[in-house]
């Protein structure tokens, strides 16, 4: 037998502390949605529209600098930010009036200041505010459907032991997507479209990782009918724990080397995934599992005498 | 898949479909190793091309060269969304349709009948009420895609509303989009990018990709210009310092050159257009003279030689202005009649201005005003930063999942890494061979079903541990650990390919990318983490080669 991290014979209360993870996540869950209503994502111009350039200067300069390069394109506020390597710096500000003969009055006004050959322009986004809100509706709207699909699927699959296991698979994405979206806003950092596929990766990963621990329940509870549903779960869990920390631990530690050494292109997306894959792994064991537990305890079985 | 690269995917589906057949009907453990090998053998061989910048000639030739399509935010270029602006292609329409009116009106000697339009409706009051029954003789012999009703007007009068239809308004904006995206298309082809997209996304927006492009300012003023060429008489008998003070005297118009330093030259000319671009066949730069730079020479059809022919001939000493998008580029004069359909227009040009004017002139004019909705330039030396960057996580990525994996389940880990490694080549070798485009949120697709085709592995793993330790053989352990692991493997994967296919039926541009990867992804990994993985474990027993198993 080689490496073992988890003893095979684990056995940690998790069921029984579900009460007070719940209350927490709930707490949390409001939290997002609060900061998500009043202070907001930061969203980058793929989804806000504006534009956006990112340039190479080929020395030292500062922010003042740049804003007094450009004072002469009367671009409206523009927010500057250090991009933390070899010079380049990100420039941001509203749509343009035409995007026609932009670049090249960009380069013409950037080249005055810093002399020929000293500034290269790498990248100009630009996004006219209804595109960008319609790519934000597109995406809000395939991935509520594709959701909706997937926790039928699960309903469908789990229907031998619970119903209700399809929903907790929903329930607990959702409060993923909360906790990702929450902490997004929190660090203010940009979302963008690269930010919108970790959050996609976060959603396949978290309705993976319920399946995941469901699996192990509905075969569990299919061979030891005597238990209750509780122990069951408890056992459960306890059974993949160390498949979970196995796979969750070495996704976040290369998410963790990602975050340090990515650079800050990759920064958003890394972040998100982390938050993500770590929150994912939690709502398999602390939301889907209660959900199904309330479902099987409250609503059916108060709906069953009334029914007899 | 236009470019006939079936082929490749062909050999390695109908490889995997007998290794699949051969797996499920306990086929010779053998025999499976073996397909397996040629499996990887000619992943490896297609994704030779995708690797090396030059190839021997007698590959090309021979063999098909799929390589992976980088999207523009990893190679670089340029990216628009443009907006085809189609009510204003209705309100053309209808403005000509009222030009025409008015000229039935005048042949038909109905006086004083005042036509106007709003929006997508022509409006005609008459002076005499006797006129009716010619206006509608008028509409049903020439506006029979138009319907005719009627109000009363302010003035106790009739007002008499000319309509399309919704389906033919339906038609007439449909037909409007194909012309603009053919149009465009016929610009772009000309711009001479190579591997350029030009389609239709959504109901009036033109998704235009331009891989590598050197110039993206001169792609967006090539196809920003409307190219509406008319020729109409300048009206000399007037000043036009006393137009621009009090406005042009009527049936006539006040147009402005190209801009210049001087600014731009007024000209007052008369309203009525006299031919249009519709009759141009084909445009050439020629060289002109040192002072006047080069022109462009036009060619025109036998009616718009026609048209020209008595133009010219009814305006001899007059000046003739050419108007392009409502900017008059020359105004030369008449000095005679000039048969036979060549013209010429002269303006100052730069090479490139020339070159360009030539190639809007001969793809046609846009049937609407076109606006840049969206525009994403990226840098190649950006492009290649990102490309070196997504290698370099992915690479360090991999390494510490694989080493990982061995280090922790040891023999079991070796195996899963083989898994792993061919769901990596096969994944790539699937991606090129569909000409599928690989950017950002695609490498998120990819990420996402390689760990979870590892955690697979980490799921059998465990369960082959489980049963070793409750006393199991080495030969129970492995058919009931990937036996159990089945149930939750299959659901997971099941339900993320499902959601794949939705992401990819409802979601728009990177949405669209991240769904294609994730469904490959999921199928390549249940295929080589799972049923690959599987027939390693059938050759050791079978080979009794298995007497321990190491996991």
């Amino acid at each position: 037998m080689s490496l073992q991290l988890i003893p095979p014979d684990v056995n940690i209360d998790f069921v029984g502390r579900r009460k007070f993870f719940v209350m927490l996540s709930t707490a949390i869950n409001i939290a997002a949605i609060l900061l998500l209503i009043f202070k907001g994502l930061n969203y980058g111009v793929d989804f806000a529209g504006g534009t956006l350039v990112q340039l190479r200067v080929n020395h030292q300069t500062t922010s003042n600098d740049l804003r007094h390069a450009l004072g002469p394109l009367d671009l409206g506020e523009i927010t500057i930010q250090d991009f933390g390597q070899k010079n380049q710096y990100l420039l941001r500000f509203e749509k343009l009036s035409s995007l026609k003969g932009f670049t090249p009055r960009l380069n013409g006004a950037l080249e005055k200041y810093y002399g020929q050959g000293n500034v290269e322009v790498l990248r100009v986004e630009s996004v006219g505010a209804k595109v960008g809100r319609d790519l934000r509706r597109d995406a809000i709207g395939a991935v509520i459907v594709a959701t909706i699909f997937m926790g039928c699927f699960i309903a469908w699959q789990f229907r031998n032991v619970s119903w209700s296991f399809g929903a907790g698979a929903v329930i607990a994405l959702v409060h993923d997507i909360l906790v990702v979206v929450g902490a997004l806003v929190i660090s203010q950092l940009q979302f963008d479209l690269t930010t919108l596929a970790a959050l996609l990766t976060v959603i396949g990963y978290s309705v993976h990782d319920t399946i995941i621990v469901s699996d192990r329940i509905r075969e569990d509870a299919l061979k030891r009918r005597r238990e209750s549903l509780p122990q069951i779960m408890n056992r459960a869990i306890n059974e993949t724990l160390s498949r979970t920390i196995l796979t969750s631990g070495v996704a976040i530690f290369v998410l963790i080397a990602l975050l340090a050494l990515g650079g800050p292109i990759l920064r958003p997306s890394a972040f998100t995934l982390l938050i993500g894959f770590i929150t994912g792994t939690y709502s398999s064991i602390y939301i889907a599992g209660p959900v199904v537990l309330f479902w099987e305890r409250r609503v059916k079985i108060k709906a069953l005498p009334r029914a007899a | 898949m236009e470019n006939g690269n079936f082929a490749p995917v062909m050999v390695l589906v109908a490889l995997a479909v007998a290794i699949l057949y051969l797996h499920l009907n306990n086929g010779r453990a053998q025999t499976r190793i073996y397909l397996t090998a040629i499996l990887v053998a000619a992943a490896v061989f297609l994704l030779v091309p995708s690797f090396t910048p030059e190839l021997p000639s007698w590959w090309t030739t021979y063999l098909p060269v799929p390589r992976i399509q980088y999207g523009l935010d990893l190679q670089g270029g340029t990216h628009l969304l443009l907006d085809v602006k189609l009510d204003d292609a209705v309100k053309n329409a209808v403005s000509r349709r009222a030009d025409d009116l008015k000229r039935e009106l005048k042949d038909s000697k109905i006086t004083g009948a005042r036509v106007s339009t709003t929006g997508d409706t022509i409006q005609v009051e008459l002076a005499n009420p006797s006129d009716r029954s010619a206006l509608e003789d008028i509409v049903s012999r020439d506006f029979t895609d138009m319907k005719l009703g009627s109000t009363p007007s302010a003035t106790g009068g009739t007002i008499y509303t000319l309509n399309y239809t919704p389906r033919d308004l339906a038609q007439l904006r449909s037909n409007a989009m194909d012309q603009a995206l053919e149009t465009i298309r016929n610009r772009i082809d000309q711009l001479g990018v190579r591997e350029t997209t030009v389609e239709r996304e959504g109901e009036s927006e033109i998704l235009v990709q331009l891989p590598g492009i050197q110039d993206p300012e001169r792609a967006k003023e090539l196809i920003g210009k409307t190219a509406v060429l008319e020729f109409k008489i300048v009206d000399d008998s007037h000043s036009v310092e006393d137009a621009l003070k009090n406005g042009p005297p009527p049936g006539d118009e006040i147009l402005y050159g190209p801009p210049e330093r001087g600014g731009r030259e007024p000209y007052l000319v008369e309203s009525q257009t006299l031919m249009t671009g519709d009759v141009v066949t084909d445009a050439r730069v020629r060289p002109g003279s040192r002072l006047e730079g080069p022109y462009v020479s036009v060619d025109l059809d036998q009616r718009g030689a026609r048209i020209f022919d008595t133009l010219t001939a009814e305006n001899v000493g007059r000046r003739l202005a050419i108007i392009l998008d409502n900017t008059v580029y020359s105004a030369p004069v008449i000095k005679e009649r000039i048969p036979g359909g060549k013209v010429s227009i002269t303006g100052r040009f730069s090479i490139d201005e020339a070159h360009d004017l030539a190639i809007v002139l001969r793809s046609g004019a846009l049937p609407a005003p076109v606006e840049i909705a969206e525009e994403r330039t990226v840098g190649p030396s950006l492009g290649r930063d990102s490309i070196r960057q997504g290698e370099l996580s992915f690479a360090v990525g991999a390494a510490a999942v694989l080493i990982f994996m061995a280090v922790y389940y040891s023999g079991a880990g070796l195996v899963a890494d083989f898994g792993l490694t061919l769901n990596i080549l096969l994944l790539i070798c699937v991606m090129a061979a569909m000409q599928a485009t690989l950017t950002l949120p695609g490498i998120a697709g990819i990420v996402l079903t390689l760990g979870m085709s590892v955690d697979a592995n980490v799921l059998i793993n465990e369960r082959m541990r489980e049963e070793l330790r409750n006393g199991k053989a080495p030969r129970e352990a492995v058919r009931i650990g990937y036996e159990r692991a089945w149930s939750a493997i299959h659901d997971s994967n099941i339900s993320t390919f499902v959601a794949g296919l939705i992401l990819f039926q409802f979601g728009t541009g990177p949405v669209k990318g991240f769904a294609v990867t994730l469904c490959v992804g999921v199928l390549t990994g249940l295929f080589s983490c799972v049923v690959v993985t599987r027939i390693w474990y059938d050759y050791l027993i079978s080979t009794r080669r298995l007497t321990r198993i190491s996991v």
